[in-house]
């Protein structure tokens, strides 16, 4: 079975004496690892580290977020990733800025988008750019937001949760790194999926978890099917 | 509580604090009050906790990191972290007076700084750490229940940290040094002292919080230093169960 069984540890948990085996959620102090922050254990052969449990999401270079635009400035668009730190997408990063087309225009107030993560500075200045092929203004369809710390449960291993999802319902979904999900699809689909997320996000840790989902989207499936044959609205 | 002391209260006179060994609440001079705490108890904070000890009840919730506003408080090189500690005024005999005092700005300052040192402030730069902790009801070692409290609702709220802090005080009463005072002993009694301590792996690291009222020898500062150690482990193991109660079943992966 895939089912480890994995330790919690608190900020200051012993986890190594080996200071080369330290990996992300530690920290080494005199030749020592210790958790820095809450977490799942995870221990191989090759070092310690820890799976966060919480925490708000700390943007890293390369990383699809969905955000919101906060300001409009003269070179760009000052945006809201759900993170301490607002992100920049200059005016260069957006393919669809062209000369003599007014930037409020391209993306106002309030639009949403997604953008990879170009670039961070060690002062936590991000900047962002669209030049990629999942990157888009979001026009239509519905955002999502869910604890960061689950959006790798949310993928499943090697994207076998998210897979599941888009197959059986038939509707778009990207997930941007920082918890904010986008779906896009047939209205009452869409809206499964997101019942989904939630039960995705609530009972992460529990086992056979994939099987449950793909019975609960039968179900809810099977339920507008009714609603359909009934004549209901 | 003891009917005796009851009356010379009322009078205004200093009651005996300890009867026949006991302390007035039956206590043993090492021995705390019944604590209990209870982490992520609201929704719209990263992190928070809810604790008693004894008749003190407080509530701590933690933001963060996010941005700092008001904009020129922002530090490019770490976090800062904020620290209200704040009473209702329903919390004791007499209303409260709604507000910040004089009082209150003292106990957030160092409450403050005994927290800074544990959490990993140069990770998150320009952005800051909020901690409100708000006194419902209180009955003597407010500060030491509020860091308390604080400290596990930091944990929930999954900041970088070194380590955990825990807090507890010891009051002379009596000429007696007695662990975790409550409100008579710490009225009437000659002396109060506050720790708060760095714990690491189980480990009492360092002391990051030392207030004292009153007068005590140094032989005694070092027998209360002793008293509060052995008190902090057993908060700190609450502590720990409190986390590890709100997530437990998350082991699976």
């Amino acid at each position: 079975m895939s089912n480890v069984s994995r330790k919690i540890v608190l900020p200051g948990d012993l986890l190594s004496t080996n200071p080369k085996a330290a990996g992300y959620g530690t920290y080494v102090e005199n030749g020592k690892v210790y958790a820095k922050t809450l977490g799942l254990l995870d221990k191989s052969n090759t070092g310690v580290r820890v799976i966060p449990l919480k925490g708000r999401y700390i943007p890293s270079v390369g990383d699809v977020v969905v955000g919101i635009v906060r300001e409009v400035t003269a070179n760009g668009w000052i945006v809201d990733i759900h993170s301490p730190y607002q992100a920049f997408l200059p005016l260069q990063e957006n393919p669809e800025s062209k000369p003599g087309r007014k930037i409020n225009e391209i993306l106002d107030l309030g639009d949403a988008i997604i953008a990879k993560v170009l670039n961070i500075d060690p002062k936590m200045k991000v900047t962002l750019t669209m030049k990629d092929r999942v990157c888009r203004a979001i026009r239509f369809g519905r955002i999502v937001a869910i604890n960061p710390a689950r959006v790798p449960r949310v993928i499943g291993k090697k994207g076998s949760m998210i897979k599941l999802l888009k197959s059986e319902l038939g509707i778009q979904i990207i997930v941007g790194q920082n918890g904010l999900i986008w779906l896009s699809g047939d209205r009452r689909k869409v809206s499964i999926a997101e019942e989904a997320i939630y039960i995705i996000e609530e009972e992460a840790h529990t086992e056979g978890l994939t099987d449950r989902i793909t019975e609960f989207i039968k179900k809810r499936k099977g339920e507008i099917e009714d609603e359909r044959g009934s004549g209901n609205p | 509580m003891n009917e005796e002391a009851e009356i010379l209260k009322r009078v205004g006179e200093k009651p005996q604090l300890i009867i026949d060994g006991k302390r007035l609440d039956g206590r043993d001079f090492e021995e705390l009050r019944p604590i209990k705490i209870e982490a992520g108890v609201l929704k719209r904070a990263d992190g928070s906790c809810y604790l008693e000890m004894g008749k003190n009840k407080v509530v701590a919730a933690v933001y963060g990191p996010r941005e700092v506003h008001p904009r020129h408080l922002q530090d490019p090189s770490k976090a800062i972290i904020r620290y209200r500690y704040n009473m209702a005024p329903f919390s004791v005999e007499e209303r409260k007076r709604p507000g910040p005092d004089r009082r209150s700005i003292e106990i957030s300052k160092v409450s403050r700084e005994a927290l800074e040192p544990i959490i990993m402030k140069e990770l998150f730069p320009r952005s800051g750490i909020d901690i409100f902790v708000e006194v419902l009801q209180a009955d003597a070692g407010t500060r030491t229940a509020c860091l308390n409290a604080a400290s596990v609702a930091l944990v929930d709220a999954g900041i970088a940290m070194k380590g955990i802090v825990t807090a507890v005080a010891v009051a002379k009463v009596d000429g007696h040094l007695v662990l975790d005072p409550m409100k008579d002993e710490d009225n009437y009694g000659e002396a109060d002292l506050p720790f708060a301590f760095v714990i690491r792996n189980g480990k009492i690291e360092s002391i990051s919080l030392l207030q004292m009222d009153g007068r005590m020898t140094a032989d005694e500062v070092k027998k209360a230093l002793e008293m509060a150690k052995r008190g902090a482990m057993e908060i700190y193991k609450l502590q720990r169960e409190a986390v590890m109660r709100k997530y437990q079943g998350e082991e699976v992966e």
